[in-house]
């Protein structure tokens, strides 16, 4: 249990993060081994920044501007031009209508595939800690096992059971794909968080007579809050981020917007747009990126939790 | 679906006949809300391992329908240059990108662990990469290693003209290209996992180890690396199982290019099975990946979870 909790870092005991700090005591801010120290870390901070920079730079730059050929330049004459081609018209090889329809596909992936993932999680842990029944502990040992399997090895079996079930290229496999290889770390996740809730209220709910519908949606969800917004993070931001379920089981109509993305930049003809195709990564980026500012040390909880998935 | 789960809840109970009804009956909303588990469980996760695994061994082509050939589909897998390439490849790429990763993720905690100011700026800007997919990732560094407007080209306009970073379109240094866009999307995860580690270790431990006049290196060596084993042992099970399944980053970086002096066996199951048209090749690498983590993972399920039996 001591190594779940370095995994899920969600029970509600604080967290490591929020122990003191350790090291040695604060000396006077000049010494020589502080400015060792910031200066190494100041380098990994520009290798960790300089992506950034490069994306954001060159897609609001001119193409006559980009071949000039000084990355580090900022740009002369800013502008959105290539944001706005590759929103609207950038061309993936096949069609010319830009990333529009890849974002809505996504978004049209992510957020059912979220909501149903969760749901059926907080179902799997809350029946796995407080009803549990014989054989349950195998399935979930199965469940976790399974979580390590490269996804490769499931692929096949699973385009022909979506095919069996008519629905292969469409939407709705795509989100009972990511349904399906989301569920190990988020029952992992809800299980361990219902386990740290007191036995004693479920009890009491019990002899009252609520069963276990009412028990889960008047009792286990209202204090189940900070479990969901971990596993919001986790999902909109791996659902988001996904690319081999997309690509596999979506259909060229449906393509997520990070498989339109890569045909854009590694599939399209004729001479490459770098701005187009920058403004292009910035656009698929925008969403994980504002999840990821927006939630702040909830991310860190969030990924320290799917770090299972791998 | 409650049929599917028949065989597992029937064998668990023979031991006591007569009980066999109320095992049914009883908890019996709490089964019915399980049956997703249960239908992933039996039809993904041991169902369909089983069926890849049984038609690697037949011919099958175009349609999982041909017949038993044995071990055809490996021999054949293990004579073909493009494979072996992928798994050499892995296997350099693996190592380096484990072992940079650890080194590169520890020794930033460590800094970071020193009472430094800013620490939550820097922890934001090394963790903000690993929000990004992996196709956003090879984009951006595909941008930048661009030999003639990227950084060389950049660095060669600026008067360094014998600045050379062609790595991406080397094929003798293009895994390295893969490197440097790997490290830069998983290290700062793998900062925040051993920060985690280092703030669990007791603050007495420190204290002892700075009374014994102990070095600072040498209290890290010896003393709070072998108390953060399990931190350790997580984020090799962590890194390593990401590793085997390496793929949208080829996709978008290399494309397996320049030839296949960087294709990867995730990339090589999917161009078999999706593209190339040899279900029965594709299904044996798959396969072979399978049993990769196996054997990465068994010993640390042993070490896990040996001994005492399951944890709760």
């Amino acid at each position: 249990m001591s190594q779940t909790s370095v995994l899920t870092g969600v029970t509600p005991p604080q967290t490591a993060a929020q122990v003191e700090a350790r090291g040695a005591r604060p000396k006077p801010f000049f010494t020589p081994r502080k400015i060792i120290i910031y200066s190494i870390l100041v380098m990994f901070s520009l290798y960790y920044l300089f992506p950034l920079y490069v994306m954001f730079t060159t897609s609001l730059k001119s193409m006559p501007e980009i071949r000039f050929g000084n990355i580090f330049a900022l740009p002369q004459a800013p502008n959105f031009d290539a944001w706005v081609r590759a929103w609207t018209s950038a061309c993936t090889g096949l069609t010319c209508q830009g990333l529009a329809p890849g974002f809505w596909n996504s978004v049209k992936i992510t957020i059912p595939s979220t909501i149903v993932s969760i749901f059926i999680a907080a179902v799997n842990g809350y029946a796995l800690i407080n009803w549990r029944f014989k054989g349950s502990e195998i399935f979930f040992a199965v469940l976790i096992f399974g979580s390590f399997i490269p996804y490769q090895v499931f692929l096949y079996p699973m385009v022909m059971i979506t095919r069996e079930l008519g629905i292969f290229g469409t939407l709705q496999a795509v989100i009972i794909v990511h349904t399906v290889f989301g569920m190990p770390i988020l029952t992992l996740l809800f299980r361990n968080y219902f386990a740290s809730l007191p036995q004693e209220l479920f009890k009491a709910a019990r002899v009252d007579g609520a069963g276990f519908w009412r028990i889960f949606f008047e009792i286990m969800l209202p204090m189940s809050l900070p479990i969901f917004v971990v596993a919001l993070i986790l999902q909109i931001t791996g659902i988001w981020n996904d690319f081999l379920f997309g690509v596999v089981f979506a259909g060229t109509q449906n393509y997520p917007m990070t498989v339109q993305l890569n045909n854009i930049v590694n599939s399209a003809q004729g001479t490459p747009e770098y701005n187009v195709n920058m403004a292009a990564t910035v656009l698929t980026g925008l969403v994980p990126l504002a999840v990821y500012f927006i939630s702040g040390k909830w991310f860190v909880r969030g990924v320290a939790a799917g770090a299972v998935k791998g | 679906m409650a049929d599917t789960a028949l065989p597992l809840e029937a064998g668990t109970t023979v031991n006591r006949p007569g009980l066999l009804n109320r095992i049914f009956l009883h908890n019996l909303p709490a089964k019915i809300a399980a049956l997703p588990m249960m239908a992933t469980v039996l039809v993904v996760f041991v169902g369909c391992t089983v069926w890849t695994i049984y038609y690697s061994f037949t011919n099958s082509k175009l349609l999982p329908t041909g017949k038993f050939i044995g071990f055809e589909q490996y021999e054949r897998l293990f004579s073909t240059s493009r494979w072996n390439v992928s798994v050499s490849n892995l296997i350099a790429y693996g190592l380096m990108s484990l072992v940079f990763t650890l080194v590169i993720g520890f020794v930033l905690a460590v800094l970071i662990d020193q009472k430094i100011r800013f620490e939550s700026a820097f922890r934001t800007i090394m963790l903000y990469p690993f929000a990004l997919s992996f196709i956003v990732t090879g984009l951006v560094w595909q941008w930048i290693m661009n030999p003639t407007l990227g950084l060389q080209g950049t660095l060669r306009n600026l008067g360094w003209t014998g600045f050379t970073f062609d790595w991406i379109a080397n094929p003798r240094m293009v895994l390295f290209a893969l490197l440097i866009a790997g490290l830069w999307h998983g290290t700062g995860f793998c900062m925040v996992l051993m920060l985690a580690g280092l703030r669990s270790v007791d603050d007495e431990i420190w204290k002892a180890a700075r009374i014994d006049g102990i070095p600072t290196w040498r209290t890290y060596v010896s003393i709070v690396i072998p108390m953060m084993r399990g931190v350790l042992v997580t984020a090799v099970v962590i890194i390593g199982s990401g590793i085997v399944r390496l793929y949208d980053l080829v996709v978008a970086l290399t494309n397996g290019g320049p030839g296949i002096s960087s294709e990867v066996p995730a990339k090589y199951v999917y161009n078999y099975m999706f593209s190339g048209g040899n279900i029965g090749q594709g299904l044996a690498a798959a396969t072979m990946m399978l049993l990769t983590v196996l054997i990465i993972m068994i010993p640390w399920a042993y070490l896990e979870f040996g001994g005492k039996g399951r944890r709760t």
